[in-house]
């Protein structure tokens, strides 16, 4: 049986790039950077190398990279740092879009149980966000603009350079979540007008529990981890050298790949696309163009995402769904609905999001599989019964 | 996946009584799709209460087609009012549990079947 691993929005493999600029850091130089003598010093030279050529392949330089947790932590240190330097000017509105990560939207609701106000932008049909829309949306007590380069259940990409020049002009700070655009799309933070950017080491093959926060050097940054004097005092804690080295290697090997990866990835993305949309009543979700190389995300009516990945397990594919009974609570992906997908059909989703290990086999084999298993629920579905004897409406 | 139980994915993939059943002598439909499950039972009973056969359609995830599956093998060739006793509690222990946020599931089994029994008994009142 093939065995295809669909799901690299989730998280990715690591590269062995990754894997072997780790390794030494385990063993011979273990040492804490902090210490003076040499066997820290040797660790502390390499942290600095290695920020240098983070902040290179970002467009940046290397005081203004913190390394972090990962996406998550960056995204509240970002949030919570334009907010504590908003409100000492009497500035506490934030502007967001309804489909952002949760670790953006939590924060942004505990931010709002503070007493700042938050305006989240319509994503529209298609996932994406216009300048103009942030342009009518800033006011005079906007502090932050924050949203994501690319999304990740349905790969919109948002225009983010225009978004970072509207913000400039009104001089409100932008910070974008590129968790799922770093290492797979161009991202130059000073020509993109960008203030804050946060990424994740597992989503182009670097370790887990690895992230960057850019954040421009201007920007008085709020600890989320008091402790000792690591990355200027901004987050405490003995370095993760392993894993920024692996980081940083995935970082610079993924970004010296972007173009060749695009061009292998398209065409296959394009066929699983085609393939699926053969299936009656479906519809692709995310701007058709405007969308990540690696993704595509469906709705199919009359079924439900969880039966769907299970069946779609048996045959060798790991997929995922913005289904509730996949969330674990009662509604489905806040980002379908936000895009306008009614409950009844959001339930329905899939996502495959392909690698550059992904083959035509592999994409032939998707296909397939998903036509056979929507239509296996789809002959067992009440709902489907429904619809078909037009009891029901299709919507799709 | 370990999710579920052995039996829980045996009752997933290969269901029991999928399907419907004509002139059927009581149907019962739980659920919503705005919840995303939704189940529906169709039985056959006999002059002397008997449930000869039963059938069910359900919308929802592993655990609501596997709860739909295992509940129709519970009251099959059962009693009218043996089946009318059948608990959510029941099917899941015959399926070896259910973790626990999709307790719900089996829940929505006991009442499809309490539906088609309700429907049964007013049809054959009137
Ligand atoms: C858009 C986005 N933001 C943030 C995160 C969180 O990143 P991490 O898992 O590194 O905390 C993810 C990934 O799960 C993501 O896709």
């Amino acid at each position: 049986m093939m065995k295809i691993y669909a799901d690299n929005a989730a998280t990715t493999a690591m590269s062995d790039t990754a894997i072997n600029a780790m390794i030494p850091f385990m063993k011979e130089y273990f040492g804490n950077p902090s210490s003076l003598y040499s066997t820290g010093q040797v660790v502390a030279e390499a942290l600095q190398n290695a920020r240098e050529r983070a902040a290179k392949c970002l467009g940046c330089e290397a005081r203004e990279i913190t390394f972090t947790s990962g996406g998550s932590e960056a995204d509240n240190q970002a949030i919570v740092s334009a907010a504590r330097i908003g409100e000492k000017k009497g500035k506490q509105h934030i502007i967001s879009t309804a489909f952002e990560h949760h670790a953006v939207l939590h924060t942004l609701n505990k931010l709002e149980k503070e007493g700042f106000e938050v305006t989240l932008l319509d994503v529209h049909e298609n996932g994406i966000v216009t300048p103009e829309q942030v342009k009518a949306a800033i006011r005079p007590d906007t502090c932050l603009v924050t949203i994501m380069y690319a999304n990740n259940e349905i790969g919109s990409v948002q225009p983010i350079p225009e978004i970072g020049a509207v913000c400039k002009e009104m001089g409100v700070l932008f910070h974008t979540d590129a968790v799922q655009a770093a290492g797979h799309l161009h991202i130059n933070v000073k020509e993109q007008n960008i203030d804050m950017l946060s990424l994740s080491g597992h989503k182009f093959h670097g370790p887990k529990g690895t992230g960057i926060l850019y954040s421009a050097k201007t920007i008085p940054l709020t600890n989320i981890i008091e402790g000792g004097s690591q990355e200027r005092g901004k987050r405490g804690g003995t370095e993760n050298t392993a894993g920024i080295m692996g980081l940083v290697a995935a970082l610079e090997e993924a970004c010296g790949n972007i173009d060749a990866v695009t061009e292998k990835l398209i065409p296959l993305r394009d066929k699983l696309i085609a393939g699926l949309s053969e299936i009656p009543h479906s519809v692709l979700n995310g701007d058709r163009n405007h969308r990540l190389p690696s993704n595509v995300n469906f709705c199919f009516e009359g079924i439900e995402g969880e039966s769907l990945l299970l069946f779609l397990d048996d045959l060798g594919i790991s997929a995922s769904s913005g289904s509730a009974c996949t969330s674990g609570s009662l509604d489905p992906s806040h980002v379908l609905l936000a895009i306008g997908r009614v409950h009844d059909v959001a339930h329905g989703s899939l996502r495959l999001s392909i690698g550059e290990n992904t083959t035509e086999e592999e994409i032939d084999y998707m296909i397939q599989s998903v036509k056979s298993v929507v239509e296996r629920l789809r002959a067992m579905s009440p709902v489907w019964r429904d619809l078909q004897s037009g009891k029901r409406e299709f919507i799709l | 996946m370990a999710l579920y139980s052995d039996k829980v994915m045996d009752h997933f993939r290969n269901p029991r009584n999928v399907g419907t059943i004509e002139d059927p002598s009581g149907v019962g439909e739980v659920g919503n799709t705005a919840c995303g499950d939704i189940m529906k039972i169709y039985l056959k009973i006999n002059d002397e209460e008997i449930i000869e056969d039963v059938k069910f359609e359900t919308f929802g995830c592993g655990s609501a087609i596997a709860s739909s599956s295992m509940a129709t093998e519970l009251i099959k060739g059962k009693h009218v009012s043996e089946a009318m006793e059948l608990t959510n509690k029941a099917v899941a222990e015959a399926l070896d549990g259910l973790p626990a946020h999709k307790m719900h599931c089996s829940v929505l089994a006991e009442e499809a079947i309490q539906a088609a029994l309700e429907d049964y008994k007013s049809k054959k009142a009137q």
